[in-house]
């Protein structure tokens, strides 16, 4: 059922890219919207879809197996709905496979090199050893400073001259390459950041609600335990 | 059906295997000619060092035991490897092996297969959960002249055992995302137990016909029984484990478009009972709860078949257990009656959170991220908690705070404690239930059953 005056949040793949708790990502934006008064409706896409749709607000792309990696692109270039829905403003977050699928290309464990979608100027390929570990980095976008999360991907990703990265990493790995981690373009984010990101990290669920609903929100009384949780978890991180 | 191992024969003067040698192993070579007479002084001494390994491996355990260090399973195993690397292949020498592997169940499942065997004879088991080589070494040493084990096996470590021995029966219950940033994804787990698989042709495979990946691994093998209860988390089993193709919803049969296809049962198995290869059918009322060991149940009894262990008299054993190194054990702590339920990834949440659906007792939730759990916790995320609106929860922990953002968002009110014992106390307070359901995942499990063992 279709409620035109609902934010569409568009779960993608999850067969395929969702093996990291990353259907915690729509949770979290659906409820900080409806806890505002806003409607909030989650549209789950599986990959036995004949196309993915280009009419929901906001797309959500989590991690996945190298297998389910290509066919996740496989899936998402036929129709190319995604790409119109950005050309036309939609928000989308790509986490870790996700990165990997918006961005240019990436090499898999297998040494083959695929094509992305292109939606993010962020290429990858393998790195020595897996980055296993509590990640966390400081972002100057849109002032959401501190960003936490969990990392385990063994790509190493180098962001291009189109995009910039989401922010400095303070410890673990993220891209690997200089101190960087994940990447934004105009209303597409991606990051290595597990817990799921958006659950850790309410300011950048928010700016990415604020997108998507095309005014600024009000604030949300903050809940203490997610306070005392990224507090809890930047310590982890060392 | 026996066990063969690389163990060379007395009777083969000529020829001796290269595990028997005292020197290092050279994994390219197997056997080599040597004299009659030098192979008859290896062998002697072979023995000899292997009763020294199991004398030194005793004694580590009794040691371990009265430090109160452990049960000391795992210590005494490394002792005994470290004397006579060679020690499991001798140690399972004709005897019955039923190893058990898979995500979930496992050791509920050893349990049960273990107390079946027993109709047929002496029989071993590791338990207690320690699942590698040192634990499975541990608990043959414990009676080598027992005909039977049964020994739960970690999903990574099969294709170690089967290198070194075939085993008569291989029990595959399922498999599904479980610590992530520890075993690696499932589809590794799944090329290990395939490899696995081709090393042990003649053992009998009993295996979960509903879970795709668990078809993937057996279905090339020569002697396959399949099981069927249903496949409750289907999230890890939405596409083909060979190909990737979607294969829908997964009540009944499915067949993907690789050939890859959902198996015919030989036994099966639902709320109103069980239907035995032959036919015959009965109802399986148990005193642990819950289709999950119904289904644990089943594979049980199709390895006593296996072994020509009449399905009454294991069925009876069986029905005796009322917990499982403290699965669904009933308990009371700190004047309360509690039931500790393990829960330690999305799929086996899933059967605990359809366990306690059934009554409406305060519930305490206890998640920790070690080692053993994984570090990783963002699997929370994959559990429908919306299901506990309106239900007294009390969550504690070392990540007790990732489970309270959880259920904030899952709309469900908890309060967050300390430890288990104020979290006891929450729970109880102003609510006349005095009974209280624990879920707790596996360090959070392990720490609590070995707390109510000291009482």
């Amino acid at each position: 059922m279709t409620d035109d005056s609902a934010i569409r949040i568009a779960l993608v793949v999850p067969d395929l890219l969702g093996t990291y708790g990353d259907r915690g990502n729509a949770l979290v934006l659906a409820q900080r919207l409806r806890w505002r008064g806003y409607r909030a409706e989650i549209v789950t896409v599986l990959s036995s879809a004949e196309t993915l749709p280009d009419s929901c607000d906001i797309y959500l792309l989590g991690g996945g197996e190298d297998v389910a990696q290509q066919a996740a692109v496989n899936f998402l270039a036929r129709g190319d709905g995604l790409r119109r829905a950005v050309n036309a403003g939609a928000v989308v977050l790509g986490v870790c496979g996700g990165l990997q699928v918006l961005g240019t290309s990436f090499t898999t464990g297998d040494g083959a090199t695929h094509h992305g979608l292109g939606l993010i100027d962020i290429s990858t390929e393998p790195g020595p050893n897996r980055a296993i570990g509590e990640l966390s980095t400081r972002s100057e976008e849109h002032g959401l400073g501190l960003l936490t999360g969990f990392e385990n991907h063994l790509g190493r990703s180098t962001v291009g001259p189109a995009a910039r990265p989401l922010g400095r990493v303070l410890h673990g790995i993220g891209n690997g390459s200089e101190d960087t981690e994940g990447a934004v373009s105009g209303r597409v984010v991606c990051t290595y950041l597990h817990g799921p990101a958006l659950a850790r990290n309410p300011a950048l669920a928010d700016t990415m609600l604020s997108w998507a609903v095309g005014e600024p929100l009000s604030e949300l009384a903050p809940f203490p335990e997610l306070t005392e949780l990224r507090t809890e978890r930047a310590r982890a991180a060392g | 059906m026996t066990n063969t191992t690389r163990r060379s024969e007395r009777s083969e003067p000529t020829g001796q295997s290269q595990q028997d040698a005292p020197s290092a192993p050279d994994p390219g070579q197997r056997w080599r000619v040597v004299s009659a007479r030098r192979a008859r002084r290896a062998d002697v001494l072979s023995r000899l060092r292997t009763g020294t390994a199991l004398a030194a491996g005793r004694l580590a355990t009794t040691t371990s035991r009265s430090l109160r260090l452990g049960s000391g399973g795992i210590i005494g195993g490394r002792v005994a490897l470290a004397l006579q690397p060679d020690l499991l292949t001798r140690l399972v020498v004709d005897k019955r092996i039923v190893v058990i592997t898979g995500t979930n169940g496992k050791t509920t499942t050893t349990h049960m297969v273990a107390q079946a065997l027993r109709a047929g004879g002496a029989s071993v088991s590791n338990a207690t959960g320690a699942n590698m080589l040192d634990g499975h070494v541990a608990a043959l040493m414990a009676e080598p002249r027992a005909p039977y084990a049964s020994l739960e096996v970690d999903e990574l470590h099969l294709a170690q055992l089967t290198d070194r021995f075939q085993p008569s029966v291989i029990l595959l219950l399922n498999l599904s995302r479980d610590q992530l940033d520890r075993v690696g994804e499932i589809r590794s787990v799944e090329a290990s137990l395939r490899r696995a698989l081709r090393q042990a042709p003649g053992a009998r495979v009993v295996a979960n016909a509903d879970d795709p990946n668990i078809v993937s691994v057996a279905a090339d093998h020569p002697h396959v029984t399949w099981v069927s209860g249903g496949c409750r988390w289907k999230h890890d089993a939405l596409n083909c484990p060979r190909c990737g193709a979607f294969l829908g919803e997964l009540d009944g049969a499915w067949e993907c478009v690789c050939g890859l296809r959902r198996p015919n049962a030989d036994w099966t198995v639902d709320a109103g009972g069980l239907t035995a290869p032959d036919g015959t059918s009965e109802r399986l009322s148990l005193p642990l709860p819950g289709q999950v060991n119904r289904v644990n149940a089943t594979f049980a009894l199709a390895a006593a078949a296996a072994l020509d262990i009449p399905r009454t008299e294991a069925l009876d054993r069986i029905r005796r257990l009322r917990d499982a190194s403290g699965r669904y054990e009933h308990t009371t702590m700190a004047g309360h009656d509690v039931r500790l339920l393990l829960a330690k990834n999305p799929a086996s949440w899933l059967e605990m959170l359809d366990l306690v659906a059934e009554n409406d007792r305060p519930l305490i939730l206890v998640v920790n991220s070690r080692q053993a759990d994984g570090h990783d916790v963002s699997w929370l995320w994959d559990i429908e908690f919306e299901r506990l609106v309106g239900r007294k929860v009390v969550v504690t922990g070392e990540r007790a705070l990732d489970l309270a953002v959880r259920l904030r968002y899952a709309e469900v009110n908890c309060e967050i404690a300390t430890n288990v014992q104020r979290a006891l106390h929450s729970a109880t307070i102003g609510d006349s239930a005095d009974s209280v359901e624990i879920i707790a995942n596996y360090t959070a499990f392990r720490d609590l059953f070995a707390k109510r063992q000291q009482h």
